[in-house]
């Protein structure tokens, strides 16, 4: 592995007035010993990650599924424990928080799940569900105030959802109007970011853009940083500000939108993009097809994750990990040969 | 319930004067439930032509895997019933056929791919005994050149090492590796009519990437007619000759891919394609919404079922349900009162953001 500090380099040039701070997190699972006394395999989930993302802003992290894109996300919120790394929200290292003060300090990180019908509580009213996190955050009173009341009629008109419907079980709404309640109930406390785990993958075409309008209008509004975890790339390009692109476990290029979608410059990106079908038969696709599947994350390649895929792997990056340096203002790319 | 039917309402054939492969003709499937009649499928035809491939296209429950299911009889009866039309297939009707004379057919010269590959492959058997399944019911071949069969389909849907996967369990293979599968086992007697439901829509990009251009390649050895289910726009733009669009249970427009793309008439297939990310008028801004949600079939009495949601509706489009008529020619189809004037309106094709940014120029990359 390359030394520790080479990362926190080029990382460190990074502006400071973000809101988040992701250095170096790692997460890795270790497989349970075999019977006959085999070592577990160690499945590097996520490897030596670091962005950062400023108030306001929408960054998504962008990848196949496995690429670990999900754990990131919930491991900035510690619903999942990273193995190692440093996570700073305005400037606070969540690392060092106990249990109790990590609870406290996710009033102001949210998230909100992919699917809208396994993250509501299908015994809970529907003001209820979005009001538990405001009734978590309060010393006594557990019961529904007036203040309250008025605080959930807000909320759910901001979602675009009825106040009456504050009445209803989960089961009573449609997809796109339950991902909404998600959305109320990650908005109830005001929270400075929120994670956004693939929120409109579940959800049809035209539900799925009433959803992304929301968000950004919310965004607008409010001010509220986004990590978007996405693998619909139109998606993203539409929300994002800036776009991180994960391979096995690793960023591979960072960047503005346009110029992710305009100038990519690592191969595994430029050949994600162009998987992506044109809603245009005129377009004829030019297009380099990926042979096979990722490698497990269990047994990584030598060197540069992705030079067994890659159609201009050299001699290099079978030995050495590239890492992730700027090529021009804010553009990270992990790549030996751009 | 067939309102009106405009004469058009079957698609005339394409030049070549053939006669289709398969032919839904007026198709009407509902399902009986505590809560009233569901008219999942409501009148629909649509025909598929050898070599042909046919998209079509909706949002969830809006039938279009209802029809597709009906075509393979695998509808379940009761709730399910056959309300009327006939489903077509080298002129047998398909619906009047007993279970005995059906098996023959599904799986054999009608096969289908579905979208979820796990829960349609056996986890207790290996894939090589489920391929062979197949061919030794359909072609009275022994188990052991069966296997073997099994061996050669799986080289034909590019997995490698065929010899060894072949005695593998789905639990052993990647989510792509099992569509190759269910394509394999799909082809392995060799059918006329293929029908993809979402075959691409569990997979990653970069996969779903590999599966279509392997779809593509087969059909063009083999000679089948595919019936394309799909949500993705860029999938149809992509594979589809034919397209035709579904909603509530309609057929709300029939159109050759270009010119759906080019020239959309139906308020709804318009709406679609502006809701999508992709085909939006701008990178920045908001996307176009298609307000409410689709209607429960029971509150559908008269009318067109999109009116509700719809920016061009008018009174009548509230009382009487728009038949298909034809717009400009004989295989444009669609069902509006008012497509002369959506055809005024620019099409969201038209608008879109150049996507020649999503082009890259691979010279140089070595292959």
């Amino acid at each position: 592995m390359k030394p520790e500090n080479r990362h926190l380099q080029t990382i460190s040039e990074l502006p400071p007035a973000s809101l988040l701070e992701v250095r170096n997190l790692r997460k890795h699972y270790v497989t349970p010993a075999s019977m006959f006394g085999k070592p577990g395999r160690v499945v590097q989930a996520v490897e030596d990650v670091s962005f950062s993302l400023a108030r306001g802003e929408t960054l998504s992290l962008v990848g196949e599924s496995g690429c670990g894109k999900t754990t990131t996300g919930k491991s900035v919120l510690r619903l999942i424990e990273p193995t190692s790394g440093s996570i700073r929200m305005e400037g606070e290292e969540l690392q060092a928080l106990s249990a109790k003060q990590m609870r406290l300090r996710r009033q102001d990180m949210q998230i909100i799940f992919q699917d809208p019908y396994a993250s509501l509580n299908p015994r809970m009213r529907a003001g209820d569900i979005v009001a538990e996190p405001m009734r978590n955050f309060r010393a006594q009173n557990r019961a529904r105030t007036e203040s309250e009341t008025d605080k959930l009629a807000w909320l759910f008109s901001k979602v675009g959802l009825r106040p009456e419907a504050m009445n209803k079980y989960a089961y009573e709404f449609s997809g796109g109007q339950r991902q909404r309640l998600g959305i109320a109930r990650a908005l109830s406390l005001n929270p400075k970011l929120i994670v956004c785990d693939e929120p409109v993958s579940a959800l049809d075409v035209s539900v799925q853009a009433q959803v992304i309008n929301l968000l950004m209008d919310l965004q607008q509004e409010f001010g509220i940083a986004y990590l978007f975890v996405a693998h619909d790339l139109a998606v993203v390009r539409h929300i994002s500000h800036r776009v991180a692109v994960m391979y096995l476990g690793k960023i591979v290029e960072l960047t503005d939108r346009d110029t992710l979608f305009s100038r990519p410059q690592h191969p595994y990106t430029q050949i994600l993009l162009s998987a992506v079908p044109q809603p245009n038969p005129k377009v004829k696709a030019t297009r380099q097809i990926l042979r096979g599947d990722p490698p497990s994350p269990a047994n990584p390649p030598s060197g540069c994750r992705f030079h067994t895929r890659c159609p201009r792997a050299q001699a290099i990056c079978k030995e050495k990990d590239p890492e992730l340096s700027a090529r021009a203002d804010g553009h990270w790319v992990a790549c030996h040969l751009q | 319930m067939p309102a009106r039917i405009h004469p058009s309402a079957h698609m005339p054939e394409p030049s070549s004067d053939q006669a289709p492969l398969l032919e839904i003709d007026q198709l009407s499937t509902y399902f009986d439930t505590i809560s009233g009649t569901v008219r999942s499928v409501n009148g629909v035809s649509y025909t598929l032509h050898a070599g042909e491939t046919l998209g079509v296209v909706g949002e969830s429950g809006c039938g279009k895997s209802v029809t597709a299911l009906s075509v393979m009889r695998l509808i379940p009866m009761p709730p399910g019933r056959f309300a009327g039309g006939a489903i077509r297939y080298n002129g047998v009707d398909l619906l009047k056929l007993s279970e005995k004379e059906m098996r023959k057919i599904r799986g054999n010269r009608i096969s289908m791919i579905f979208q979820d590959p796990m829960s349609s492959l056996n986890p207790v058997m290996t894939i090589g005994v489920q391929i062979a399944e197949t061919i030794m019911l359909h072609q009275k071949l022994r188990k052991k050149e069966a296997l073997l069969r099994a061996t050669d389909m799986l080289r034909l849907v590019q997995i490698a090492e065929p010899e060894r996967r072949v005695n593998e369990y789905p639990h052993q293979l990647s989510g792509g590796m099992r569509q190759r599968v269910m394509i394999a086992l799909a082809l392995a007697c060799n059918p006329e009519v293929l029908i993809a439901d979402e075959p691409t829509t569990a997979l990653d990009v970069t996969i779903q990437a590999q599966i279509i251009e392997l779809l593509k390649e087969l059909q063009k050895k083999l000679g089948m007619g595919v019936i394309m289910i799909t949500h993705d726009l860029g999938v149809v733009a992509e594979t589809c000759d034919r397209v035709v669009v579904m909603y509530a249970g309609r057929k709300v427009e029939e159109a050759t891919t270009e010119t759906l793309f080019e020239q959309p008439l139906h308020p709804y297939t318009r709406a679609l394609m502006a809701s999508m990310p992709a085909m939006n008028a701008t990178v920045e801004g908001r996307l176009l919404e298609i307000p409410g949600m689709v209607a429960a079939s029971h509150e559908l009495i008269g009318g067109c079922a999109f009116a509700g949601r719809c920016s061009y509706a008018v009174e009548r489009c509230k009382q009487e349900t728009p038949p298909l008529m034809e717009a400009g020619n004989a295989r444009h189809l669609v069902a509006c009162f008012r497509w002369q004037d959506v055809g005024q309106q620019t099409a969201p094709m038209a608008l879109a953001a150049p996507s020649v940014s999503l082009q890259y120029d691979f010279t140089g990359v070595r292959s």
